[in-house]
């Protein structure tokens, strides 16, 4: 023994700390970078322009970067999947922690899994070539890629993140709330929606959060079934570019440190600004109203 | 049974007391009874409705994957298996893909798991609740949210433009390893909750120290589940296409790669390539399909190996 057991345990401990920073730093560096990459384009445009302008027409001469389209593509994406995501995925999550047998959870808690797992490539493919036809002989409108297929793709990727998240808040509500409940006369669907439900309801909210951010910043589905025409919609079959498409589509053409290159740069700035906002929110609501045992009800 | 405990319960929560007293007043003992068997048919059909969204899932699932199968097993023999793609991708095979899907997804495994592991070492094993932790923890949340494209941007601007790496293997693993930190840190410090507390209790109370009980006593009965969280982050580094768009994969390359600054295939990329910006579309549907199958057959192949030696797992715990 050349060193002490002590000073291992010392430099030990010590090195996890630095290690346990790696994630902070990786995202302090993709921020660093996103910000020095970005930024330049507001030496052609006034963030107020870039935002708020409705052209993105960013090969023209002179070209037009206004990310409105993009923004408001993107949002009506998530918040139309997520109509559709919030009740299957939440309905999912109390069916599998209350009411489902044990022997159905363990098969249908695998299923959910697998659903998670399909790369989103292949979701995007799914939608172009099976459900993208379908639409546009059902509805009778002009392309089947367009805000609604998208929706519905993305809802199904963030199914799985919000229903396991709920899932377990549902799953941690203690049992003795549930039982007094009952013993009160109450039905088991009384129970879950008076009792269960109000006490799980933070980490709910949270999976839903975690649900519409993972569906905002989603880009393979967005970028080959959405349609990608900037402009704002007018309906639910209308083409859309929401912003993970368009940084997609565009990068691989878009000369290294031009103006397009740094708008580019900038509208992930963006996105990264939504999906940081929206975990914060998540996480303030994890933290603010937990449930801890019984005794904050 | 009758249902004056409901409004008790709701009073309770939530402070809905003007419908308790009108349900109070109207229950009498007859009407209770069928009320109770309304309330029992409101059950069976909101239970039903529950059950139908659960398993809207697994029909969904079974769709997806029996449309790439159906239409995809065609395409597949050991040509396509075994040889790169030939006449500017309409015929040939996928081999460059699958072997570029492979080192990248292992690339991005060695990058990713010891430091994973080794957080959460930290964040199970050493740290103290408080403010420092709180903080890696936001950190850790953070990074899982960050949407894919961004880490293709970060990576291009850091890995392949700044560190001087170019469109690269290497800077395709760092990419994805960095996108897969948060899953491994999450399974691993799962798999560490999961270790007995006594366990720990009896090797520091035969004088071992901290560092020895977690190397001799805590990782290796915490080993299981932390290789299958290694096995699911592998699976999601394979099947991500945004990250490597700008960092790794390219159109095309004949040859597979000989050092890990060499470009690659993928096969995510491939199939977007060929879904959306192939001359010949229609004509490679199918090679599409037997594509998207390949790729399918590995991901959810490398789940089902995760989920079925984890059930086991928890079937020895018990």
């Amino acid at each position: 023994m050349v060193i002490s057991r002590g000073l291992k345990e010392k430099v030990m401990q010590h090195f996890f700390f630095v290690i346990a920073f790696a994630s902070i730093a990786i995202l302090s560096a993709i921020t660093i970078f996103l910000f020095t990459e970005g930024l330049p384009v507001f030496n052609l445009v006034s963030v107020k322009d870039f935002l708020f302008g409705i052209y993105w027409y960013p090969t023209s001469e002179p070209p037009d970067f206004g990310i409105f389209p993009l923004i408001v593509a993107s949002v009506s994406v998530t918040l139309l999947s997520a109509s559709i995501s919030i009740p299957l995925g939440v309905m999912t999550a109390i069916y599998l922690a209350e009411v489902a047998k044990p022997q159905v959870r363990e098969l249908v808690k695998p299923i959910v899994e697998l659903l998670a797992a399909l790369p989103s490539v292949v979701i995007g493919f799914f939608g172009m070539v099976v459900v993208a036809p379908f639409l546009q002989n059902t509805f009778n409108i002009a392309t089947g890629l367009n805000l609604f297929n998208a929706s519905l793709m993305l809802a199904f990727m963030s199914i799985p993140t919000i229903c396991s998240i709920s899932e377990d808040a549902v799953y941690s509500v203690p049992n003795a709330l549930r039982e007094a409940s009952l013993a009160l006369g109450a039905t088991h669907l009384e129970t879950i929606y008076r009792v269960v439900i109000p006490a799980a309801v933070s980490g709910i909210c949270t999976a839903v959060i975690l649900g519409m951010s993972r569906a905002i910043g989603e880009t393979m589905v967005v970028l080959m079934v959405a349609g990608g025409a900037a402009m704002v919609p007018s309906s639910i079959f209308d083409p859309v570019r929401p912003m993970p498409g368009s940084i997609a589509a565009e990068m691989a053409e878009a000369p290294f440190r031009g103006d397009h290159y740094y708008a580019l740069f900038a509208t992930g700035m963006v996105l990264f600004v939504f999906t940081f906002a929206f975990n914060l929110i998540a996480d303030y609501m994890s933290h603010k109203y937990r449930q801890v045992g019984d005794a904050t009800l | 049974m009758n249902s004056t405990g409901v409004d008790t319960m709701d009073g309770y929560l939530s402070a809905d007391s003007k419908k308790k007293e009108t349900f109070m007043n109207n229950s009498g003992p007859g009407s209770s009874r069928s009320r109770l068997v309304r309330r029992k048919l409101f059950q069976r059909i909101l239970f039903m409705l529950f059950r139908l969204a659960a398993g809207l899932n697994g029909v969904v699932l079974l769709i997806v994957v029996y449309y790439l199968v159906s239409n995809g097993w065609r395409a597949i023999n050991w040509t396509f298996l075994t040889q790169p793609p030939m006449d500017s991708m309409t015929r040939g095979g996928i081999l460059p893909c699958i072997m570029g899907t492979l080192f990248l997804g292992i690339g991005a495994l060695i990058v990713a798991f010891p430091i994973g592991v080794m957080s959460a070492i930290y964040l199970n094993e050493y740290a103290r609740p408080g403010k420092v932790l709180r903080i890696i923890r936001l950190g850790i949340s953070n990074l899982a949210g960050v949407p894919s494209v961004v880490f293709g941007l970060f990576g291009l601007a850091f890995f392949v433009i700044y560190l001087n790496m170019g469109v690269s293997l290497l800077a395709g693993a760092l990419t994805l390893g960095a996108m897969s930190l948060p899953v491994i840190i999450g399974s691993s410090e799962e798999a560490l909750k999961a270790v007995p507390e006594t366990y720990r209790e009896a090797s520091l109370g035969l004088g071992a120290t901290k560092w020895q009980t977690i190397w001799r006593v805590v990782l290796p009965s915490a080993l299981p589940g932390i290789l299958t969280g290694g096995i699911l982050a592998l699976s999601r580094a394979a099947g991500e296409t945004a990250p490597i768009m700008f960092t790794a994969a390219v159109f095309f390359t004949p040859r597979l790669p000989k050092s890990i600054f060499d470009e690659v295939m993928a096969l995510p990329y491939h199939i977007y390539v060929l879904a959306t910006a192939g001359t010949e579309i229609d004509a490679t549907r199918h090679l599409q399909y037997g594509t998207a199958l390949v790729l399918i057959v590995l991901v959810l192949g490398l789940n089902l190996l995760a989920i079925i030696w984890r059930s086991r797992l928890r079937k020895k715990m018990k």
